[in-house]
C-alpha cells in the first residue's frame, strides 16, 4: 500500500507541474482532469469516501466540462480550428 | 429606447456616456454635446463626476473597513497547536461516540454537517447561491448566439445519452437519499445530478432542455430549497432555541427513513448544488440563435 501511495503522490506532482508548464490549453485542461482523478483515489486511501465521490464528480465531471466550454468560447480548441481552415 | 433622449436614460439603459477620448459627455442621441460650455450642462457634468468620485471613495472605504474587521477577528484566534483550542477539546470525541445515538445517522459525517453543525452547511449553500446569482447578474447581457452551434446535432451522442442519462440520474438520486447511511450526501449527489444535466444539455442543445428546465424554473428550485433549509434549521435562531415541532422521529439507524431532519436537508442541498452546476453551464455554454 505504501508503494501505491508513493506512486499516486508522484503522479499528482507530475500532473500538477505539467498543467502549469504546458503550452497547449486543451492538454492543460485534460491534465487538470487527470489531477482530479488521482486526487479522488488518494481520498479513498485516506478513508474519506465522501470526499472521493465529490472530488470525482466535481473534478472530472463539472469543472473540466466548464473549462472545455470556456475553451470553445475563446476558440482555443485546436481540433475545431483545424476543421475550420479546410 | 431613446424616446426621452436624456442623459439618465442613457445611464439606465447601459449605453456609453463618454466618447472615445473620455473627455466629452455624450448627449441622449450619442453625439458629442453641441454646446459644452453652457452652465446647465457644466453643472450636470460636475454632478456626475462628483457622484462617480464619491462612489469610488465609498467603495474603497468599505473595502478597507472589511479588511480591518477580518484582521481584527483573525488576531483573536488561538495559536496553532494550542491545547485549549476548540479543535482539541472533548467535542470531537463526543461526536464520534454519541453521534449515531443523538442524530440517528449511520454516516457520522452527515450527522455532523447536517445536524450538529447544520448552520455552517447553510452558510455553504448560501455561498453557492450567491455565486450563481452574481455570475448570472454579470453575464446577463453578454450571451451572443454562437455561429458554430448548428441545429443538426450528433446522433451518436444523442443515442448514447438516451441510454446513459437514466443511470446517471438514478445514481445521483441514490447518493442524495442515502446520505445519512453511506458516504455521499447532498453535495456529492447534487454534483452527480448536475453533471447528468450538463450531459443532457450538451447533447440535445439548450433550447430543448429549456422547455422543461428553463432558467426561471432553476431559479425557483434553488430559492425554494434554500428557503426550506433556512426554515428547518434557522428556525431555532429566531425563536429562542425552540425547534420546529414537526415530529420527524429519529427511527432506527440503518433504515432509510431515519435521522430526523437529515433526509429533507440532504434533498435540499442536492437540489441547490444541481441547480448551481447546471446554471453555470447554461450561462457559459454556447447556445444557438433561437434564444
Amino acid at each position: 500500500m505504501i508503494v501505491l501511495e508513493t506512486l499516486l503522490l508522484f503522479f499528482l506532482i507530475i500532473s500538477a507541474l505539467c498543467t502549469v508548464l504546458i503550452h497547449r490549453l486543451l492538454s492543460a485542461v485534460i491534465l487538470f482532469m487527470t489531477y482530479s482523478s488521482f486526487m479522488s483515489i488518494v481520498w479513498v486511501l485516506l478513508r474519506s469516501a465522501d470526499l472521493a465521490i465529490t472530488e470525482a464528480a466535481v473534478g472530472a465531471g463539472i469543472t473540466s466540462v466548464l473549462f472545455f466550454a470556456t475553451l470553445r468560447g475563446i476558440d482555443a480548441l485546436e481540433g475545431v480550428d483545424q476543421l475550420e481552415r479546410k | 429606447m431613446n424616446a426621452n433622449n436624456s442623459f439618465w436614460d442613457r445611464v439606465t439603459h447601459g449605453q456609453p456616456l463618454w466618447d472615445e477620448s473620455h473627455s466629452v459627455l455624450l448627449s441622449g442621441t450619442g453625439r458629442p454635446d453641441p454646446k459644452p460650455r453652457s452652465a446647465r450642462r457644466r453643472s450636470t457634468r460636475g454632478r456626475v463626476r462628483l457622484a462617480l468620485k464619491l462612489y469610488q471613495l465609498f467603495t474603497i472605504l468599505t473595502g478597507i473597513f472589511l479588511m480591518a474587521a477580518l484582521c481584527a477577528a483573525i488576531v483573536q484566534l488561538p495559536a496553532f497547536g494550542d491545547e485549549s483550542a476548540p479543535t482539541n477539546n472533548e467535542v470531537s470525541q463526543r461526536y464520534v461516540e454519541q453521534g449515531m445515538v443523538e442524530t440517528g445517522a449511520t454516516n457520522t459525517v452527515a450527522g455532523m454537517i447536517l445536524d450538529y453543525r447544520a448552520f455552517d452547511t447553510f452558510g455553504e449553500s448560501i455561498v453557492l447561491f450567491c455565486a450563481t446569482f452574481c455570475v448570472s447578474f454579470l453575464m446577463r447581457h453578454s450571451r451572443k448566439p454562437d455561429a458554430l452551434c448548428d441545429k443538426s446535432q450528433d446522433k451518436l451522442l444523442q443515442i448514447t445519452v438516451n441510454i446513459l442519462f437514466p443511470f446517471v440520474a438514478l445514481y445521483g438520486v441514490y447518493v442524495v437519499l442515502n446520505g445519512h447511511l453511506s458516504p455521499g450526501g447532498g453535495f456529492s449527489g447534487g454534483a452527480i445530478l448536475g453533471a447528468g444535466l450538463i450531459l443532457l444539455a450538451a447533447s440535445y442543445g439548450e433550447s430543448s432542455i429549456a422547455k422543461i428546465l428553463s432558467p426561471r424554473v432553476v431559479t425557483y428550485l434553488s430559492v425554494g430549497s434554500l428557503s426550506i433549509y433556512a426554515a428547518l434549521k434557522g428556525f431555532s435562531f429566531y425563536s429562542g432555541a425552540n425547534h420546529l415541532n414537526l415530529d420527524i422521529s429519529k427511527g432506527t439507524p440503518g433504515t432509510i427513513l431515519s435521522a430526523g431532519f437529515i433526509l429533507p436537508l440532504n434533498c435540499c442541498v442536492g437540489i441547490i448544488v444541481a441547480c448551481t452546476v447546471y446554471s453555470f453551464f447554461s450561462l457559459f455554454a454556447p447556445h444557438d440563435s433561437y434564444d
